[in-house]
């Protein structure tokens, strides 16, 4: 059954109440649409409605985070980025223990358009020190980047999304900080293109992998959930098989996975090509998969970059 | 309170020596300010300077962070780190920053200095102690101009919907900013109204009189079901005549002729 990441949010924020009896949510004004409203139904008396004043919210997360809670605070990627100043000081240079939640991140939202849309949320938060920096590519990595979230002792922004997306992973599957997760294996191992994506783009870059297969091309194609700390070294294993490594993501091409793995190959020296595939402008009203499709991260789009160059 | 008054003149005098020796700092906002600072950690804040983090203690959140040489002044006085560390103050590798730094230093509860934001943290652990069902209290010192910061408003009016009556904020209304006066930079008056019209206590001052501040905060203390602004008129760099009013001395230290000219200011006070 396809799920947004927000969704699997929202059920594993009210599964989790007790066992962390000091997490406590904070909205403003989109308890409906971030899925914090559950929680709040159930648990009155931890959770804070702070109106439209995102800027506040997150100033008074980091207080109740000096002060032992561990407030979530939950709004739009695009807004909750916006207050990187108060983010900066208030919660990181405190070291405060606040989770930032983005939803509707990325082209993914949709009809509502540009104004909506968080497409630089992690380029501006990926420079501050000490941040953690999640994105979760279907409901069972949620579960799972919820429940490190909030045992980890530290600022963590989780980045969701608004549309429904399939399981990419199986039941049993754990997620490891800053570990790739590979979705799909090439055979033979030594392929054309290594595929990273990250949230909504997981999906178009298993189709693709799983297109070229056809095609008789030999993709692999993984999933970065941590975007900070990023492991550089990871990716070195897969630069040494593969001929290229290509990058999709609902965010700018810019600041974000594309530049994760750049900076990675560029530092280790790798010598290898790195596609990036990115949104290069706003963004703009439409269906998610159209927008996919325009803005260059749809599955067509991802095996044009596989083979750009590639004698077959 | 003569005996306060005597410590009072000795915080002054810390202030302008480490701001002296760092070469650098806010010496106007510090001195305005410390009157306050006294009287609060004298008389009404709850704390034992031996167990910086006790959990039942009150927290100060000094949102003019630049004013920090006052703090640390006030800190050093109850004993959370040696006095030899105002000298310190600015130098590579010390734990007194140029604005407050709680990883560094005991008895700092949060780093400020980006104005605006001191009000919303200390609404934040206002809120925990409330959950917690603790008694603390949580006092926010803010500047007069830092008050032109919208976020200072969006807690303004979320600190009376939680009915933080644990929750005083002191603003040090010194009606200096480094532009110029408060009232032509951007007005804020009527401001007393200001926060009545938003749901506080409030009470308007002489930041000076230490009766008066002593009298501020004991009825702060009382009141109920709703957060309280004490708005404490102020005087940049008071208690140093060429400093006073001077919107020059914001941000500079004195040379070594206007040290010992400020201390002798100071001491004749």
């Amino acid at each position: 059954m396809p799920k947004a990441t927000r969704e699997a949010f929202g059920e594993t924020l009210v599964e989790l109440a007790e066992k962390f009896p000091n997490l406590t949510a904070l909205d403003a004004d989109l308890s409906h649409s971030v899925m914090t409203a559950a929680f709040a139904a159930k648990y009155p008396q931890r959770h804070w409605q702070f109106g439209i004043a995102e800027s506040n919210m997150i100033g008074a997360a980091a207080g109740l985070a000096l002060s032992g809670k561990i407030p979530v605070c939950a709004s739009f990627a695009c807004f909750l980025a916006g207050r990187l100043e108060t983010i900066r000081a208030a919660v990181m240079l405190n070291g405060a223990n606040v989770k930032l939640v983005g939803t509707h991140a990325g082209l993914g939202i949709g009809e509502d358009g540009a104004s909506q849309m968080g497409l630089e949320d992690i380029g501006a938060l990926r420079s501050l020190p000490g941040l953690t920096i999640l994105q979760p590519a279907d409901a069972i990595e949620t579960r799972q980047a919820v429940e490190w979230m909030l045992g980890h002792p530290g600022p963590v922004y989780l980045r969701l999304a608004r549309q429904k997306v399939e399981e990419v992973h199986k039941p049993d599957y754990r997620f490891e900080l800053s570990k790739p997760d590979v979705i799909w294996e090439p055979e033979p191992k030594h392929c054309q293109a290594t595929i990273f994506a990250s949230g909504g783009t997981v999906g178009p870059a298993l189709a693709a992998a799983k297109g070229l297969l056809d095609k008789g091309f030999s993709i692999r194609a993984v999933n970065v959930a941590t975007l900070a700390p990023f492991d550089a070294d990871s990716i070195e294993n897969f630069a040494k098989d593969s001929e290229r490594l290509v990058t999709v993501e609902d965010h700018n091409v810019i600041g974000g996975l594309g530049s994760a793995i750049s900076e990675a190959a560029a530092g280790l020296g790798l010598g290898i090509p790195v596609v990036a595939l990115g949104v290069r402008s706003f963004g703009e009203s439409g269906k998610a998969a159209e927008l996919y499709e325009r803005h260059g991260l749809s599955a067509s789009h991802i095996m044009d970059a596989c083979l750009r160059g590639v004698r077959s | 309170m003569p005996n306060l008054d005597e410590v009072v003149r000795e915080l002054r005098s810390d202030i302008i020596r480490s701001i002296a020796v760092a070469g650098s700092g806010h010496p106007g906002g510090s001195l305005s300010v410390i009157d306050i600072l006294a009287i609060l950690y004298a008389h009404h804040l709850r704390h034992d300077p031996q167990k910086p983090d006790w959990p039942d203690r009150d927290r100060v959140v000094l949102a003019k962070g630049h004013a920090c040489p006052a703090l640390y002044a006030v800190l050093a006085h109850h004993g959370y780190f040696p006095k030899e560390w105002l000298s310190t103050l600015r130098q590579l590798g010390s734990a007194l920053q140029g604005h407050p730094d709680r990883k560094r230093l005991p008895g700092i509860e949060a780093a400020t200095g980006s104005l605006g934001q001191g009000l919303s943290i200390g609404l934040g652990m206002a809120l925990a102690a409330k959950m917690d069902h603790k008694d603390s209290r949580v006092w926010v010192i803010a500047g007069d101009g830092e008050l032109q910061e919208g976020q200072v408003w969006e807690a303004a009016m979320a600190a009376p919907k939680f009915k933080l009556d644990n929750l005083t904020l002191i603003v040090d209304a010194n009606n200096g900013q480094i532009d110029g006066p408060v009232a032509e930079v951007m007005p804020l008056e009527p401001l007393q109204k200001k926060f009545e019209s938003f749901g506080w206590e409030t009470t308007a001052i002489d930041g000076h009189d230490l009766a008066a501040i002593e009298a501020a905060m004991s009825s702060a203390k009382k009141v109920l079901d709703r957060p309280q602004a004490i708005l404490a008129k102020t005087i940049k760099g008071k208690g140093v005549s060429f400093m006073e009013n001077n919107i020059a001395w914001h941000g500079r230290a004195p040379n070594r002729e206007e040290t010992e000219r400020a201390l002798k200011d100071i001491l004749n006070a």
